[in-house]
């Protein structure tokens, strides 16, 4: 389809703001602008019509089931919409006196309190936008405590070589260098090999429990007290909360510091890749080094970006919130995990899961055997599940699976949509025996073919330009 | 896959050539074919020092990023400016494409020759 | 209510398939001592109406002025319905980043639109598809202009405090020295720069309008940071690049800035809009997501997220940033936006916020006792001396005005193209009367 550029004709143009009332300024030549930008013109409808089309070519959460591992792609409510766009909300100015946002304070009140009794932790931030950024603000409240003790010799954080890629690149941005252990075949920590890393170097420890492979590390205790004896601190990465929110706590695991993605585990939709949210909790005695905007409440705190945070992504997950409760939190972790090993068990016995237990709230399928036998890749499965209209779980990814397609459900699903994906995936075996070049060339009835990502990095055409 | 035997090989899959006290420095046919296509690589510039066992820079795959390994100490005496542009050439000529050349050579990484490094590709193919 | 759709009948059925009894059996792997042995200590769940009864009495407890004079980083700008509605789409909303392009081509273009119209903006050749906020792409940008041999990051001292802090945050981390240039007369000082510029300085970060609104002298400064090796940041505010010269023309090497007054509301503070902006020549360099054009297996023209070697998820503790999650339907809010209002639009928003501030300024500044502190040129924002300032506030509040922002010199104003002629007079009234009491 045609960019929006080229829908743009010489002269076209909404006429949305109303005649200025004063005196026009002039701009002093030395600051002036002197050749527009070429940004399109167009009517209104053209605007409306364009974005429509390009909106009919993406596939949403709410639009069909989307397995997409380590992203928890739940169902993402409407109310949650709603009641972010209340004028009482939107309209709000982030510097307006204090007695003026006391609703704004509430909300983020509340949502600090309840995240707090969820995961066992004293003290909460929403101020970083993402989850990347979250264990940014995360790893930073390690630093600042070893730092206020004047431990200077703590430069190592630990990260398993299953961990995200995030968690690597935080400790480095956080000026800590990286000591990454393997991990146990089954995912989980080794605990010989975190032992023998473990000294008065060590500032502390990240960590995915559940790991990225769907299990929860029954050794959990064990390691974060080796990591404390240490002297080190253990942070929390919460990617995967929700397989256990309302279960268990991280703060009873004995994490000091962790960040939750509202985006994931509390139905904040992702919009294409944001914005997200992030809430960051801690321990009473890290308390002090929580960051703070200077404009908002003055001096003497770090910050990690200007005022308090993604608000407007904060009220949607205190609405889910409240509409889960109690009650309702537990039940969404229970299925979350129900539904993965519901999934994982109909799928068994045509591609094989790389660990045949039972697992989280996702679970991890090893297709190497199955490319070794009819040289169908996990990126050919995934490729050929977009022509049934489903979003390819994660793939290759953790790393330490071969031909891994990573699938997390969620519990928004219901059993008739497992049984569906099953189903295909079952399909997708029995095909891939017989007819291995039609998944090659899978997808067959998408938007496009396969791209071709080598041109695209070798010669990089990164905006439109005028031909 | 091709290992010319007038090469020595790092563990790490770079070739070395000596040419009159400098080393040429590539990547070997086995490193070029688990990249997959390279896409971008990152060079010093002249003048910069190399320690043996140390990264001097990196090529990119469109999903992969690998080290460049030194196999030797010593300075850059020059930089193959041609793959900036034509990256490629290391997946099509991985003995052809130099990468850097270093002169003022001391250190040197353990190398094997081409019967040695091939029992060595094998066994990390598994 | 969790939104599980399962019946208890389907939900025994699945548990049954499993090979469990229970709930418990799916969680054998944890210690049991560690479940928890008691109800989560939060409200019980509620239904959709009780939930919007709650939530509405919250954001009833907000006051949302009709008449903002308050800027500092976050503008009330007028957003067309349209920017509102495109964004609220349920595919574009709920999708997730676009990994699998061939399901994706919606979200790739409209962000390959929008990295265009920020080049447009920027007058730059490469932009990336966000990051968080205008404060956190100066602190990228502060990381990306960074060598083994360049360390230390400059900034002025009359940028928005929220983003020299952010930027001394990110400097914390990494272990890298942040030197802020002091401001003489509301603009930062050339000679102080001089004076701090050396061999080790990796970069000068200046903020144009600055936080005082003040025009600074952005071709002189970025001339005297390329002269001393370092490479030039502006941080600019994007309505005003309608009418004021590109950070590009001005010789900046990397132009960042928050994007929130391109269609997002204030919303108290977020979700806002970082844009970053390079010469090709950094390209690599430039941190996040990055969309590239194509051709798919069929020849036709396609997008998809290129140039990935940079990130996080494959170069791991190498890569120069660990953004993962951008702003991705902001940057999309604004692409509407600068589509809707197209240049003309666009430039019109920018020549009327200035008007109306001039036209504020000139009103306030000719009540007795209320002067301009900073005289140079200014686009949208200025400092006034107020004198009896919370009394003047408490005033305009009660006539439904958020006045300036205190700072320390006195009020930092602004005005946008929403603010009338009738509610400026109305201010400048109200701030007469105070001071005639």
């Amino acid at each position: 389809m045609k960019l929006i550029f080229e829908k743009s004709v010489a002269g076209r143009h909404c006429d949305l703001l109303p005649k200025c009332d004063v005196e026009y300024v002039e701009v002093p030549a030395a600051f002036k602008r002197e050749t527009a930008p070429a940004l399109p013109e167009l009517s209104e409808v053209d605007v409306a019509r364009h974005y429509t089309e390009l909106d009919h070519r993406v596939h949403g959460v709410n639009c069909g089931f989307y397995p997409l591992g380590s992203c928890t792609m739940k169902y993402n409510p409407r109310i949650d919409e709603d009641m972010a766009a209340l004028p009482g909300f939107t309209g709000v100015h982030p510097l307006a006196p204090a007695d003026t946002v006391k609703g704004c304070r509430e909300v983020l009140d509340t949502a600090a309190k309840y995240l707090c009794e969820i995961t066992g932790m004293d003290g909460m931030t929403f101020q970083p936008a993402a989850g990347a950024h979250g264990e940014f603000t995360g790893v930073l409240l390690i630093k600042q405590y070893h730092d206020k003790r004047g431990d200077k010799k703590r430069t190592k954080i630990i990260v398993p070589d299953s961990a995200h890629g995030t968690n690597p690149a935080t400790a480095a941005m956080c000026g800590f260098e990286v000591v990454n252990i393997p991990s146990a075949p089954n995912g989980c920590v080794d605990l010989e090999a975190l032992k023998s890393v473990l000294g008065d170097d060590t500032a502390g420890l990240m960590l995915t429990n559940p790991n990225t492979v769907g299990i929860f590390d029954e050794n959990i205790l064990e390691i974060t007290r080796l990591v404390h004896e240490a002297g080190g601190l253990c942070y929390y990465d919460g990617a995967n909360l929700n397989a256990v929110m309302g279960v268990v706590r991280p703060g009873d695991m004995g994490f000091d510091c962790i960040h939750m993605n509202l985006h994931k585990t509390f139905a904040t939709p992702h919009g294409g890749g944001g914005p997200g949210a992030c809430a960051v909790g801690c321990k009473e005695f890290l308390r002090e080094f929580l960051p703070a905007s200077v404009l908002m409440q003055g001096k003497g705190r770090l910050q990690v970006r200007a005022f308090a945070g993604n608000f407007l992504v904060v009220v949607r997950a205190l609405t889910y919130l409240l509409t889960l409760g109690r009650e309702g939190v537990p039940e969404a972790a229970q299925n979350a995990v129900l539904n993965a090993n519901y999934l994982m068990q109909r799928i068994k016995g045509t591609f094989e899961p790389a660990f045949d237990r039972i697992c989280m709230h996702e679970f991890v399928l090893d297709l190497s055997e199955f490319k070794k036998e009819t040289g169908v890749s996990a990126l050919d499965v995934a490729k050929s599940l977009i022509d049934y209209g489903m979003h390819p779980p994660t793939m290759y990814f953790p790393m330490i699976v071969h031909e891994a397609l990573m699938l997390e459900p969620t519990e928004t699903e219901s059993k008739e949509t497992l049984d569906w994906a099953a189903d295909v995936f079952r399909k997708l075996y029995e095909l891939g025996k017989t007819d291995p070049q039609y998944m090659h060339d899978a997808p067959h009835h998408a938007q496009i073919g396969r791209p071709d990502e080598v041109r695209a990095a070798r010669q990089p055409i990164l905006r439109w330009q005028k031909a | 896959m091709n290992y010319p035997t007038d090469l020595k090989y790092s563990k790490s899959h770079e070739w070395v050539r000596m040419e009159d006290g400098v080393a040429v420095i590539g990547i070997s046919d086995f490193a070029q074919s688990e990249l997959g296509d390279v896409v971008f690589i990152n060079l010093p510039e002249v003048g910069d020092d190399t320690t043996a066992g140390e990264p001097f820079g990196d090529v990119e795959s469109v999903k992969a990023v690998s080290d460049l390994i030194s196999p030797v100490s010593g300075s850059v005496c020059a930089i193959n400016e041609e793959l900036l542009d034509a990256p490629e050439k290391l997946n099509e000529n991985p003995y052809g494409a130099w990468i850097i050349k270093v002169e003022n050579v001391g250190d040197q990484e353990e190398l094997l020759d081409a019967e040695a490094y091939e029992k060595h590709c094998a066994e990390e193919k598994g | 209510m969790s939104y599980v759709p399962s019946t208890a009948e389907q939900r025994q059925e699945m548990l049954r398939t499993v090979g469990v009894q229970d709930y418990r059996g799916l969680y054998r792997d944890v210690p049991q001592q560690m479940l928890l042995d008691r109800p989560l200590d939060i409200p019980e769940g509620m239904s959709e109406f009780e939930v919007t009864r709650a939530m509405t009495a919250m954001a009833a407890k907000n006051v949302v002025f009709p008449t903002v004079l308050r800027g500092a980083g976050s503008y009330d700008h007028y957003i067309p319905a349209v920017v509102k509605s495109i964004p609220a789409k349920e595919e574009f909303l709920t999708a997730y980043t676009p990994y699998q392009a061939e399901m994706s081509q919606g979200v790739l273009q409209s962000i390959f639109e929008y990295q265009t119209m920020i080049c447009e903006l920027t007058g730059m050749e490469v932009s990336n598809a966000s990051v968080y906020d205008g404060a956190t792409a100066a602190a990228e940008a502060a990381a990306m202009c960074r060598d083994r041999k360049r360390r230390v990051t400059l900034i002025s001292g009359a940028a928005n405090p929220d983003v020299i802090n952010t930027v001394r945050t990110y400097c914390y981390g990494t272990g890298d020295e942040l030197k802020v240039v002091p401001a003489k007369d509301g603009r930062t000082d050339p000679d102080a720069l001089r004076e701090l510029l050396g061999d080790g300085v990796s970069a000068f970060i200046v903020q144009q309008p600055n936080f005082y609104g003040q025009l600074e002298d952005v071709e002189a400064l970025g001339k005297l940071a390329h002269e001393a090796g370092a490479m030039y940041v502006m941080s600019c505010n994007p309505i005003s690049l309608g009418i004021l010269k590109t950070p590009r023309e001005c010789g900046a090497d990397v132009a960042v800035g928050e994007g929130q007054p391109l269609g997002m509301p204030m919303g108290f503070g977020g979700p806002y809009l970082g844009f970053m902006a390079t010469t090709e020549k950094h390209m690599r360099k430039l941190p996040g997501r990055i969309v590239g054009e194509t051709v798919d297996s069929k020849g036709e023209r396609a997008y998809v997220l290129s140039l990935q070697a940079r990130e996080q998820h494959i170069r791991r503790e190498k890569a120069s940033s660990n953004i993962c999650s951008n702003e991705a339907l902001c940057a999309l809010t604004a692409g509407v936006y600068l589509a809707t209002m197209g240049p003309g639009g666009l430039a019109e928003a920018a020549k009327q916020s200035m008007a109306k501030a001039h036209y504020l300024c000139s009103g306030l500044t000719a009540i007795e006792g209320v002067e301009l502190v900073y005289k140079g040129d200014f686009f949208h924002e200025f400092v006034t001396t107020m004198p009896r300032r919370n009394e003047v506030l408490a005033e305009l509040e009660r006539a439904g005005i958020l006045g300036g922002l205190p700072v320390e010199e006195g009020l930092l104003w602004c005005a946008t193209e929403k603010v009338g002629k009738a509610e400026l007079d109305r201010a400048i009234g109200i701030v007469k009367e105070v001071l005639a009491k």
